[in-house]
Formats: C-alpha cells, structure tokens, sequence
C-alpha cells in the first residue's frame, strides 16, 4: 500500500507545485508549459497513435541493441571471468572501451551504418556491451571454488558445469548488470534518436524543440521515463523468482 | 588380496606444497573399507589441503595417493547450489546411472532419511544451518560411493546441533555403511566419531600419531573412555 501510495502524494504534491507556478506566471513565456497544455498535448499525440509509434520505434532499437549486447557479451564475460589467460589479455581494452562515452561513437555511428535504426542500435550495443562483459566477468570470477568441487564430484562434464553452475551462480549479478544496462541503453536511445533519425522519443522531443512546442518536449520527457520505469520494474520482477532470491537472501 | 580387502584410500609420502610453502609433508595413511577415521588437528594445519588432495581436487606435490571408486565431500558451509531447491539439491547427487523413473524414489528416500520431507521445496538459504548440513550429507550419501570426505561438517554448527549431527551421521552412517575420512579440529568431534584418530601437526603437517578408538557408541561426552581419549591427544598437541 505505501509502495502506490507514496509515490502518488509524492508526485501529486510536485504537480500541484507546478501547476500553482504556472498559474502564477513564475515562469518566462514560453519556457516551461503549463500541466494542463502538457496533458491536452499528451491527449493528443496518443489520439494520433503518434507517440504509440515512437515509443515502439524506441524500444525496437533498445531491444536489438540490448538483446545483441547480452548474448555477445554474457559469453565473453564468462570467458574473461574464468579464463587468467583470457583475462589478462582482454579486460583491460574492455576498461579502455567501457570508459568511452557512447557519444563519442556517434561519427562512426553514422559514417559506418548511415541513417535509420542501425546506428541507433549500434550506439546501444557500444553502450550496454562492455558494461555487460565487466560485469559477467567479475560475477564469474567470484563464483566459490567449492560449487565446482562439488560439482566435479557429482561428475559434471564441462558443459553442464557451465550451464548448471556458472550460469545459475552468476545470474543474480547478471541480472543486476543487465537492469543497470537496459536503463543505459534507455537512456542512449533517445540521444540516439536526435542524431540519425525520424521517429522515436528522442525524435519527437527533437522535432518538439525545433517547433518551440515544450509541451511536447515535456510529453516526450513523461513517455521515457514512465517506460523507463516499466523496463527497470520488470527486470526488479524477474529477480525476485524463487530460484533467484538467494542472491539477495545471503 | 580381494577387491574388497584393498584399502579403499592408501597415501604413501604424500606433500603438498604450495608455492614454496610446505604444507604437509611425509604422510602414509590406509583407511580399511567400512572405516571411518577422523583426521584432527589445529586450524591451518592443512586439513582441508589433504581433503582437497584426497577428494581428487588437488594433485599431491611428492608420493602417491590410490583411491579405489568414487567419493564425495561434505563440506563445511555453503556448498549446496543455492539456486535450488533442497529436493532438487538432493537429486543432483542421485548417480545418473540411476533410471530416471527410479531417481524421485531415492530422492524421496534420502528426502525421509535427513528429516527434510516437508522442506523439500525449501531453499537452502530458508534453512537452518543444520538443516543445510543435513542437506549436504543427505546428498553426499545419495551418491553410493565408496568413500565419503567431510570438511568439519559440523563446525559451522551451535553446540547442540553438532551434537545432534553428530548422533545422526553415526545412526545414518550404521544403515548405510561408508569408508568416510573426516576432518575437524574439535577433539570431542574426533573422539565421538572415529574407529581411529589421526592427529596431525607440526609444520609442514605430519602425522603425529594415530589412535584406535574401539568405545562403544553412542560415546557421550562424560563416558571414561571417551575423556581418556581426548586427554591421550590433547597430550599429543602439546595442549594439556
């Protein structure tokens, strides 16, 4: 009940104090929209089906870049995380990428895979890939020694101690890595979207500033973070499974 | 000699370095099948190196150890999976070349012998640690091996429930006869346990002596021979 609750008074309350600034003209004309030019503006590009579209256009990209970036990354992580060889060769130019702001990808974004969804996808896999690796491979570095003991006793060949021991021993982390990621890659996709495209939420807000229409700058600003929300509060679901809570038990 | 008089472990100038760290050195030991010997001495004295080393984990640095079939470890803490449940944890040391239709019954079957038939579903970490030690030997046995190792099972344990582990393994261990080496620094632990005592010490690790302990069971602790024994090796570490 308090988990609804609060967040609702909460949010009540800084809505009542922007509504009660606006009303009061606290603001320079044309610098923050009124709530109820916003609502009438969000009414609006949901009637047109215009925001339903850019939000799917958003999470199209942020799923192939982050999909892609998971099953790439997951595998190397492990490889880093359980390999001295492979770890000593590669992590630290993983360090030296994962320190790179994904902006600075962006002329290359561009000039390799052009306009459209590519280069947005390649900027969200830049930006979620190397962070997934670090994080894979530290949660497989730090699987205890005596889960393998027991395993090699129970006469596990290479392949089942990978998927029924590492895999399982590290999936609390791995979710945990992947939800800060997917929240990244939100983030990305909407400076993304105001480089190489034409649609999407970053577009909108974009294309809204080129119109002076900062209702729907704040509209476009509503939608990510109320998805934002939706993807971090799914991946919270997913590790509250049974057979996942004894990472956070311990 | 048959198959069954061979001695299930037999370690013959086994050492274990590590690094330039000589950690044991010069140890010979033959544990008989059926018997259960409690290696006791103080802690990092390398009890659970030569565990590791007999449990196949480690290769010894000098001499060899011949082991005859499978063993399993019994480990102090946390070494049940603790992404599943205790039926599941149970049914991964079932041996697969048990037919798949057979392998619930003898889940079922070690389910009832540790006790835990209404925490099946349970996970380890809603456990006691008792229950999860139970867990441990329960899968251990499930195992039908030869030889079972146990890594001071009981020593992350209060007082009482080592006890009353301690009573079980004995009672478990009477239905189900195993070849089991155990490890432990507590004396009364080794004393209640063993058909022989070896006490380890000095550094690197040697065997400083090894005692047979032909008492009855159960042995409480106020029993004669029971605090004879205790003061036999704790005159042997140098503690009395």
């Amino acid at each position: 009940m308090r988990r609804v609750l609060l967040p609702l008074v909460t949010g009540g309350a800084l809505l009542a104090i922007w509504a009660i600034a606006s009303a009061a003209d606290a603001f320079p004309t044309g610098t923050v929209p009124g709530p109820g030019e916003v609502a009438t503006a969000f009414w609006g590009e949901l009637a047109t089906g215009r925001l339903l579209e850019d939000a799917i256009a958003s999470l199209y990209r942020v799923a192939w870049g982050f999909v892609g970036a998971t099953i790439t990354a997951v595998p190397l992580g492990l490889l880093i995380g359980r390999s001295l060889t492979t770890r000593a060769a590669i992590l630290p130019w993983i360090n030296f990428f994962r320190s790179l702001s994904p902006i600075a990808w962006i002329p290359f974004a561009i000039v390799w895979f052009g306009v459209g969804d590519p280069p947005a996808i390649f900027l969200i896999f830049i930006a979620t890939f190397f962070q997934i690796v670090v994080a894979t491979a530290a949660a497989a570095a730090a699987v205890p020694e005596v889960y393998y003991r027991v395993a090699r006793d129970l006469g596990y060949d290479r392949q089942k101690t990978l998927f029924d021991v590492t895999l399982n021993a590290i999936l609390p982390q791995l979710l945990t890595a992947l939800r800060i990621a997917i929240g990244v890659a939100w983030m990305v996709v909407v400076a993304a979207e105001m480089i190489a495209v034409r649609s999407g939420l970053g577009y909108l807000i974009v294309d809204a500033r080129n119109g002076l229409r900062m209702d729907l700058v704040v509209v476009g600003m509503i939608a990510i973070g109320l998805i934002g929300i939706g993807l971090d509060a799914g991946f919270a679901r997913l590790a509250r499974h049974p057979s996942l809570r004894w990472g956070s038990a311990r | 000699m048959s198959e069954h008089d061979r001695p299930v472990l037999a370690l013959r100038g086994v050492g274990f370095d590590y690094g330039a760290h000589r950690v044991l050195d010069g140890l010979d030991l033959e544990v008989a099948r059926g018997e259960l010997v409690v290696c006791v001495g103080p802690s990092g004295c390398g009890k659970s190196t030569l565990l590791a080393l007999l449990g196949g984990h480690l290769a010894p640095t000098r001499g060899t150890i011949d082991r005859v079939g499978q063993c399993r470890t019994i480990y102090q803490d946390g070494g049940l999976f603790p992404w599943l449940t205790v039926r599941d944890n149970l049914a991964t040391g079932v041996p697969t070349t048990i037919p798949l239709a057979e392998r619930a019954a003898k889940v079922a079957h070690w389910l009832a012998i540790i006790g835990l038939r209404d925490f099946a579903d349970h996970f380890p970490h809603q456990l006691s640690g008792g229950m999860r030690q139970r867990v441990e030997l329960g899968r251990a046995l499930a195992g039908e091996t030869d030889l079972l190792l146990c890594d001071e099972p009981f020593s992350a344990l209060d007082y009482q429930t080592r006890m009353k582990m301690r009573r079980e393994l004995v009672t478990t261990l009477a239905t189900t006869p195993r070849t089991v080496v155990f490890v432990t620094h507590d004396i009364e632990e080794a004393v209640q346990l063993a058909d022989r005592v070896v006490v380890l010490g000095d550094r690197p690790t040697r065997i400083r002596t090894t005692l047979p302990l032909p008492l009855a069971r159960p042995r409480l602790p106020a029993a004669p021979g029971v605090a004879q024994a205790e003061q036999t090796i704790l005159d042997e570490l140098g503690l009395s």
